[in-house]
Formats: C-alpha cells, sequence, structure tokens
C-alpha cells in the first residue's frame, strides 16, 4: 500500500537544487531491441527462431539450443517474483541518492528470470506484471507492477522515476489557440497538474475558445509566440524555472508542395513556426529543465512534440508541411540527447490528419484533437518516447518499415 | 529660399522653437499587424534576432538583425501598394519623388466621434465644417485623420470581432473628393490601414488605397500623437526606406510645430 504522494512544498530557497544524476548507461547494441520496445511502450523478448525458447538479457545466441537465430518479438508479461532484495547503500550515486531502492528476480510464465525494478506493491511469491521502461538515462529497463491495480499505485516513488507523471506538475502548453491546445489544457489539468501555462501569440487577434481558456481553475494564460526568440525568451525569464512538463502544440498546416506555390513566404512561415518555434523554445526552456531533473515531487520530466507522420515520409499534398515537420523530428532527436543528462524526456507524438480546419477537405479517418490530448497525458504517465496517434499514423509506421520505397509511391496520389 | 532661412530652421529646431513631434510607434514584435483571411498572403511580423550583444559572438558590439513586411509598424503606402497605381510613374518607394517626403499637414480631430462609435467615418460634409473654421485643405498637403485610436490598448486597437475589424476611417466619397477636389499629397491615420476596418464592403473596396494610389497619392498609418498637432501648420517629415521596387516600408515619421 503506497501513500499518495502529496504535493510539492515552496521550495526553501537556503537549499541548493540538486543537479540530476543518471543511472548506468551502457547497454549492447543488441539490447537496444528492449529500448526500442521500451520507447513505445511494447514489451519484447529475444526468442529463438529454431526452438521457440524466450531468453532474457539479450544474447548473440539462443541459450537452450544454441542458433543464432533469436528475433525481438512481442511476449507475455507475466511473471511471479521470486525474490526481493532492498539496496540501502548502492555505490552508484544516482542510485544511492534514491536508497532504499527495491529490485527483485522474476520468474516470467514464458521461461526466462528477469531482475527487474520492483514497484512497492510487489510481493515475493506473488504474480507481477513487466515491463520495459526508460529509466533517467534514456536505457531500457525491466520494471515489475503488481497484477491488477493497488491504491495509489501510479505514485509508487520507484515508477515515478520512469514516467513524467503530470500530477503536481506544472506544465506549459505552447500553443492555446489551436483546439489541440485547448484539449491538451483540459486533460492535463484533469490528469492533475497543478498548474497548466498557456501560450497565446498576439494576444489582441480573438480566437475560439478563449473564454473557456481563460476562466479555468489553474490555467494561466500568457503571451508566447514561439516564432519570436524574444517572447520566448521573455516568458521563461518568468516561469523557466517552473516549467516540469513542456508540450510543444505548435500547429501549422498549409496544403502544397513546391511547384504550385508561388515564392517561399508559405514555406518560411512553416519554418518559422513549426522549425524555429522548436528552436526558440528549446534555447529558452532547455537548459533549466534539463538543471531541474531532480528537482522533487515535481522536478522537470518531460518535453512532448506533437508530429505529423508524415514526418517520416513525405506526403506531397501537404509536402512543404511535412518537410518542416521531418525538420522537427531531426531536431527532436539532438534535444534528446541534450536534455538526456538531466533525465528529461522528449516524446514525440506522431498524428495523421487532424480533425482541424486546415485538414477539412481531407477525407476521414482523421484523429480528433482531444484523442491527441489523451495519448498525450497517457505518454507521460507510461514514460514513453514515440507515439503513433490514430489508424493513419500506426498504418505509415508499418508501411514505413516494410517498404519505404512503396509507401513514397502510395502517398504520391 | 536664401540659405540662412534653412539655418534658421535648423536653429529654432535646436532651440526647441520648433517642436518635433516623433508620430512613430516603435517597431516591436507585439504590435498587431493586418489580419487577412488565412488562406491569404501573410504579412510578416516583425522579428529582431540578435546577433550578437557584447558576449562570445562579438565581444565588443551590439547589434540586431531584423525581419518585417513592408506593410508593419508605422508604415507608409507607396502608389504601386495598389492595383489602382500599379501602371504609373515612380510609384514605389525607391522611385517617388524625394521632395513628396516633406509636406504640410491639416489634421482633423474626430476623436470624439470615433470614441462614440468605433465604425466612424470621415465624410465630405465634416471635412467641409473643418474648413470653415480653419480654411480649405491647401494642395499637396497630407490630411492626417485624428481618432486617438493609438492610445488604445493592442485588442481594441485592432477590434477585431467575428465579421471583422472595426475601426475609425474615410467613406468613398470624401476619399475621392479629397484627392480631386483638394488635390492631397496623402492620407494618414492611426489605425492600422488609412481605411477603416469594414472598408472591404465599401464601394468601392478599400476607398482610401483606391484612390489616392490611383492618383499617385500617399498613405500613411499607425501613426500616433497626432494630438499634439494643431489643425494646421505641422510639417510631416515621411521618408520610407528605399526598398527596390518597394511597395511601402516602416518608417521614422516626424512632424514639425511650431513652438508659439
Amino acid at each position: 500500500m503506497i501513500d499518495p504522494v502529496q504535493p510539492p512544498r515552496r521550495k526553501n530557497p537556503l537549499l541548493r537544487t540538486r543537479l540530476p544524476a543518471s543511472p548506468p548507461r551502457p547497454r549492447s547494441r543488441t539490447s537496444h531491441g528492449f529500448t526500442r520496445a521500451a520507447a513505445e511502450g511494447r514489451f519484447v523478448l529475444q526468442r529463438c527462431e529454431a526452438c521457440g525458447a524466450f531468453a532474457y538479457p539479450a544474447r548473440e545466441a539462443c541459450p537452450a539450443c544454441l542458433s543464432a537465430g533469436l528475433s525481438f518479438v512481442d511476449a507475455p508479461r507475466r511473471g511471479v517474483l521470486l525474490a526481493e532484495t532492498t539496496a540501502r547503500v548502492p555505490s552508484d550515486v544516482y542510485f544511492r541518492e534514491r536508497a532504499p531502492w527495491r529490485i527483485g528476480l522474476v520468474k516470467m510464465d514464458c521461461g526466462p528470470t528477469m531482475v527487474a525494478h520492483l514497484h512497492a506493491d510487489c510481493v515475493e511469491g506473488a504474480p507481477v506484471v513487466m515491463s520495459f521502461q526508460l529509466d533517467k538515462s534514456g536505457q531500457a529497463v525491466a520494471f515489475a507492477r503488481p497484477e491488477g491495480e493497488t491504491p495509489n499505485m501510479a505514485d509508487d516513488r520507484q515508477w515515478r522515476e520512469m514516467t513524467a507523471d503530470p500530477k503536481f506538475r506544472r506544465v506549459l502548453v505552447t500553443n492555446g489557440r489551436s483546439v489541440i491546445g485547448q484539449e491538451a489544457v483540459a486533460a492535463l489539468k484533469a490528469a492533475g497538474a497543478k498548474t497548466v501555462f498557456v501560450g497565446v501569440a498576439e494576444p489582441w487577434r480573438p480566437f475560439a475558445g478563449e473564454q473557456l481558456l481563460r476562466g479555468q481553475q489553474g490555467v494561466e494564460v500568457v503571451t508566447l509566440d514561439a516564432s519570436d526568440e524574444k517572447s520566448a525568451a521573455d516568458l521563461a525569464a518568468d516561469i523557466g524555472g517552473k516549467v516540469d512538463i513542456l508540450v510543444n502544440t505548435t500547429e501549422y498546416v498549409r496544403p502544397g508542395g513546391l511547384l504550385d506555390r508561388r515564392g517561399t513566404s508559405i514555406a518560411r512561415d512553416e519554418i518559422d513556426q513549426a522549425y524555429l518555434g522548436f528552436v526558440n523554445l528549446a534555447q529558452a526552456f532547455g537548459p533549466a529543465m534539463r538543471m531541474r531533473g531532480a528537482d522533487g515531487v515535481s522536478s522537470s520530466a518531460a518535453w512532448v512534440n506533437i508530429l505529423s507522420v508524415h514526418a517520416l515520409a513525405n506526403w506531397p499534398a501537404f509536402g512543404a508541411y511535412s518537410a518542416s515537420q521531418a525538420a522537427c523530428l531531426s531536431l527532436s532527436h539532438c534535444l534528446r540527447a541534450e536534455l538526456r543528462p538531466g533525465g528529461v524526456k522528449v516524446m514525440n507524438l506522431f498524428t495523421g490528419p487532424v480533425d482541424t480546419e486546415w485538414f477539412q477537405t481531407v477525407p476521414p479517418p482523421k484523429v480528433a484533437p482531444r484523442a491527441v490530448a489523451q495519448a498525450i497525458v497517457s505518454a507521460l504517465r507510461g514514460g514513453l518516447e514515440e507515439i503513433y496517434v490514430g489508424d493513419v499514423a500506426e498504418e505509415i509506421r508499418q508501411r514505413l518499415a516494410a517498404n519505404p520505397k512503396a509507401l513514397e509511391r502510395e502517398l504520391d496520389k | 529660399m536664401q540659405s540662412k532661412n534653412l539655418l534658421e530652421l535648423a536653429g529654432a529646431i535646436s532651440s526647441g522653437a520648433v517642436r518635433v513631434v516623433d508620430l512613430t510607434f516603435t517597431l516591436s514584435p507585439d504590435f498587431p499587424v493586418i489580419v487577412l483571411p488565412p488562406e491569404f498572403g501573410q504579412a510578416a511580423p516583425v522579428r529582431i534576432q540578435e546577433i550578437s550583444r557584447y558576449d562570445g559572438r562579438g565581444p565588443a558590439w551590439y547589434w540586431n538583425n531584423v525581419m518585417f513586411g513592408e506593410h508593419t509598424g508605422t508604415h507608409f503606402d507607396a502608389p504601386i501598394h495598389w492595383f489602382t497605381g500599379k501602371d504609373l510613374p515612380n510609384n514605389s518607394v525607391d522611385s517617388m519623388p524625394a521632395k513628396d517626403m516633406i509636406a504640410p499637414a491639416c489634421v482633423i480631430d474626430c476623436s470624439a466621434g470615433a470614441a462614440q462609435d468605433p465604425d466612424f467615418l470621415l465624410t465630405v460634409p465634416l471635412v467641409e465644417a473643418w474648413e470653415a473654421k480653419h480654411g480649405r485643405i491647401p494642395e499637396r498637403n497630407w490630411v492626417l485623420l485624428r481618432t486617438d485610436w493609438s492610445k488604445k490598448g493592442w485588442r481594441d486597437y485592432s477590434n477585431l470581432r467575428d465579421d471583422g475589424a472595426h475601426t475609425p476611417g474615410p467613406n468613398p466619397a470624401v476619399m475621392k473628393w479629397l484627392v480631386e477636389e483638394r488635390g492631397i499629397i496623402g492620407f494618414g491615420t492611426e489605425t492600422i490601414g488609412t481605411d477603416a476596418g469594414q472598408a472591404g464592403h465599401f464601394e468601392p473596396p478599400y476607398p482610401a488605397h483606391h484612390f489616392l494610389h490611383g492618383a499617385g497619392r500617399y498613405g500613411l498609418q499607425c501613426l500616433c500623437n497626432l494630438d499634439q498637432l494643431p489643425a494646421t501648420g505641422a510639417v510631416i517629415v515621411a521618408s520610407p526606406l528605399k526598398i527596390q521596387n518597394g511597395s511601402g516600408s516602416p518608417l521614422r515619421v516626424i512632424a514639425l510645430v511650431s513652438a508659439n
């Protein structure tokens, strides 16, 4: 039984803010099979193509039959906790600061025995559910939770190290003019965020949903034009040290590619809004977030981007927009590396066309803005890195993995 | 004119006998720009990006890169801005005569009317009433419409509603009349455009742009401090940036006003 996590008190200004430490980082290349799965919230193990045995940890040959044909496949998550131990004075700085820390041995129903971090409600001899989580180093670790819900389950101290739960955290939603932004504000408030700052560019321009946004408890409307370097810097000067989660809801969708557009002004707007907006936000808010990665219950935890799935494969009907999204995707990998020392996760949500004004003539299926907002919250709660929202995004991902050239031809219609 | 008169003017400016009134808003990213339906091309907002500020990027100097549309902030409209002026000679900011950049102004105070009605329109009878008091508007004068609109917060300043902007301006008849009957050099306002917020619904649409630029005249907008100008006698200095084939430009507009 876990005590519910308490809202953090105001900080004692006499105390130094602890700098983030990182858990051990080295992994074998093969082990990143787990990283890949953890990023998406999948549970995989290696399975021998010859004898069918599951193996763990990552191996180059099957421990049962020595076949080299091991592949990562989705595996059953259930197991039984064989034994547990508590590390009280670990030698590693990260774990020493967080001691006591519980780990255990889990006998998986599918065969292997795994060393795993333990949820506090796991008891010896009882069934557990295993997942791979990304730790503060961004590496996959095995994590065992009790089967079924327990009270305040998400408040477990060790679990919160693996996730970016918005509960009691302060969130900046960068663009509150968009439907997605407004839905994100509502979803994050409902998920227990202490404060949601919501950016509004050009506040002299009225917009739909404005009254509702301004009237909400715990929602602070702030002036932010992410595409303006000074605007981002000015806001960060005010609230940069209070942003635990940043949700980049920049949205600038325009149809068209290259040849049927005249001039570069729309392309420049696309770059200004999406790419340079990202750069400005990162330079303004990134350094404080990286520094505050171990700042108590409301430590900085995550940066969320909402990207078009066509960042992965250009959709010529929205070709220049796709390219701006690809630029943001590339930049997100840079940001992930730069925020990693702070233990701050960078999450990318990939969506197909969203049911908003600029995709008006695109036939369904389209993603509901509310579904994007809910995906943001579940990604934060699960500590994920790559999230595909909706059928189109999932399908593009699969088709890209199967045959990128085929997908390129298919998107050209 | 003898050069000693010019030197006298310089001396009067320096002594304060001639006041210099700045009619310009600071060019900044948060100043409202004209709003067009999103499917049209948009004026780029003002952007100021630091190159260096006595730091590693340039230890002894501070400077910025700036970017803006031709029609942002306090700005000048040249005849080439509108289709009616597209075929005129010397119709762009780089080719217009330099002497047109200095001219006297008649200031028509409509602040009371604009305070009552955001859709307030300047009409011929109103100008005639002004002339009855201050005399006929001379040729090649600016006519500046004072509404005190520049004193509003940005939201009220742009005053956008779901049926468009509601800001004061001239009606079609007065624009035609000022251009054809009074031969003005240009028309200036405190609002985002020389035209009223609802002028797209006028006949012709955007009459200030239509008539001014069709006759090779100029526009000034987003002016401030018009309340510091006399009804007549101020001299306006408005020299736009010399942008190649430019349709307008942000600029510093100053007025010379006799102190007594």
